[in-house]
């Protein structure tokens, strides 16, 4: 990026276990990120230029004013990037669903890590006879190699090191990017306020079913249908259609992209304010609908649900209340 | 699991109505049962938010009890029947995360029940005995600080 950087305030942005989406939804404010080389020097970004963890660790501590991190930890390398960013950072933002609440990387939490790691290396597209699964070090040639360590669960960066914001979303949307990004820039001209320590910040403050165009009825269920095999209409509400849709457990600010395209809400802002447990307050209000008192009709009904921890904590189990599920090694 | 001493710690939610009044009647009656259940009371059961379970078993609970009015008795007409249906939700989702069935368990005790309540308390610590302690806490929840493992 621009050459005489010097004075800028810094910026960093930083890819741990996820899957690039973040890195891509901030490429795709377009020319907004020209404010943001006009405002900043950016100092790390590996995706978008060339740097070394080295370069980090020779800074100054909380040399770097703004630091998006993105992607959940699972490994002791994801770890000692969160520590050593949030040393060098003034402010850290848990940047995306896998910082803020675990997201897809958070369902390995289902498991543990053993499987995990035998079912990886032993699918049918698999040709390893010998069964090997990999070292942390090999003894090459060269020298000794060192892969990170996988965790026994994925964590949020808040469950490592202390993060000042969360921006939600799988991913964030680029105009919520673009509005903190402003809000950022105006701050550090003393034009604007920062809002407190802890904020969730490029979001809202409802749920995605207050943004979204269907007209809401009262509820009742008797059949859950999956989209693989049933087309929903369009007017009406997904979840009056059977269709599983978390947009009442789930914090606004997409404008209510999924089901605007006739897909359900999967759930990945977050839960909604003052939701401690996104799964549980889905739990809660599908429970509340089902249209039958009957114990063995309910059963029956639940059925149609087909996995219910996958599909209520699809985007949160590792910061849910339980975290993970029990797994006997 | 062999029972080793092992007292289970339950965290019951009582509705103000009759499962909390059963357990009254219970002690009035003086009826002996196993003393685990720390009993809290709410207005119904149909205010139990799965929060509520999933925060009990978080923090070191190794079962929790719902209890509440028979289905056709809710003070609130049909709050219970919410109730059922949440507790078969929660039922699968907690079988998904590892949880024996037994460790979250649905009572109807009237207030008039006393006896029934305090039997199916027994029953309950007898079950979650063999089950043995659920220590959630126990399981890693932060990020190990040394190196090293396979793989």
């Amino acid at each position: 990026m621009s050459g005489n950087g010097h004075g800028k305030p810094k910026f960093a942005m930083y890819w741990a276990a996820g899957c690039g989406g973040c890195e891509i939804a901030v490429l795709n404010i377009h020319e907004g990120i020209l404010d943001l080389d006009a405002n900043f020097e950016v100092v790390f970004w590996p995706v978008a230029m060339d740097a070394k963890y080295k370069d980090v660790e020779a800074m100054e501590d909380g040399e770097i004013t703004l630091c998006l991190f993105n992607g959940s930890i699972r490994n002791d390398e994801n770890a000692e990037m969160a520590h050593l960013l949030r040393r060098k950072s003034k402010v850290l933002v848990a940047f995306g669903s896998c910082a803020c609440e675990g997201c897809i990387p958070g369902l390995a939490n289902l498991y543990s890590k053993r499987s995990l790691v035998e079912t990886a290396f032993s699918t049918l597209t698999t040709d390893n006879p010998g069964g090997v699964l990999p070292q942390t070090t090999y003894a090459a040639p060269e020298g000794e190699l060192h892969i990170p360590t996988l965790y026994e669960t994925v964590r949020t960066l808040d469950q490592v090191v202390k993060v000042d914001y969360y921006m939600p979303g799988c991913p964030p949307e680029s105009p919520q990017i673009m509005s903190v990004l402003g809000l950022v820039i105006q701050a550090l001209k003393g034009e604007a306020q920062l809002p407190p320590a802890g904020s969730v910040i490029g979001a809202g403050n409802s749920t995605v079913c207050d943004e979204c165009p269907r007209p809401r009825n009262e509820k009742t269920l008797t059949v859950f249908r999956r989209m693989a095999t049933f087309q929903p209409n369009v007017q009406e509400c997904l979840l009056e259609q059977g269709i599983l849709c978390s947009g009442l457990a789930t914090r606004s600010g997409c404008k209510a992209l999924c089901p605007s395209a006739n897909m359900p809400c999967i759930g990945c802002y977050g839960p909604a304010p003052e939701v401690v447990d996104q799964g549980a307050r889905m739990m809660s209000a599908i429970a509340s609908v089902i249209g039958s008192n009957d114990p063995k009709e309910i059963d029956k009904i639940m059925d149609g649900i087909v996995d219910p921890a996958g599909t209520f904590y699809r985007f949160g189990l590792p910061h849910s209340l339980l975290h993970h599920a029990r797994t006997d090694g | 699991m062999a029972d080793n001493g092992f007292e289970p710690v339950i965290v019951g939610f009582t509705c103000n109505w009759c499962s909390y009044r059963a357990a009254d009647s219970a002690g009035m009656a003086r009826i002996k049962y196993a003393p685990n259940v720390r009993l809290i009371r709410l207005m119904c059961s149909g205010r139990l938010d799965p929060q509520f379970v999933l925060k009990a078993l978080a923090e070191g609970a190794d079962g929790v009890l719902i209890s509440g009015c028979h289905p056709g008795d809710c003070h609130y007409v049909e709050q219970n029947y919410k109730t059922i249906r949440r507790y078969e939700l929660l039922k699968k989702t907690l079988d998904a995360l590892g949880i024996e069935e037994g460790r979250v368990k649905l009572v109807w005790a009237s207030a008039a029940e006393g006896a029934i309540l305090a039997d199916q308390i027994d029953q309950m610590v007898a079950k979650i005995k063999s089950l043995g302690p659920l220590n959630w806490k126990a399981r890693p929840a932060r990020a190990p600080t040394g190196k090293g493992g396979q793989p």
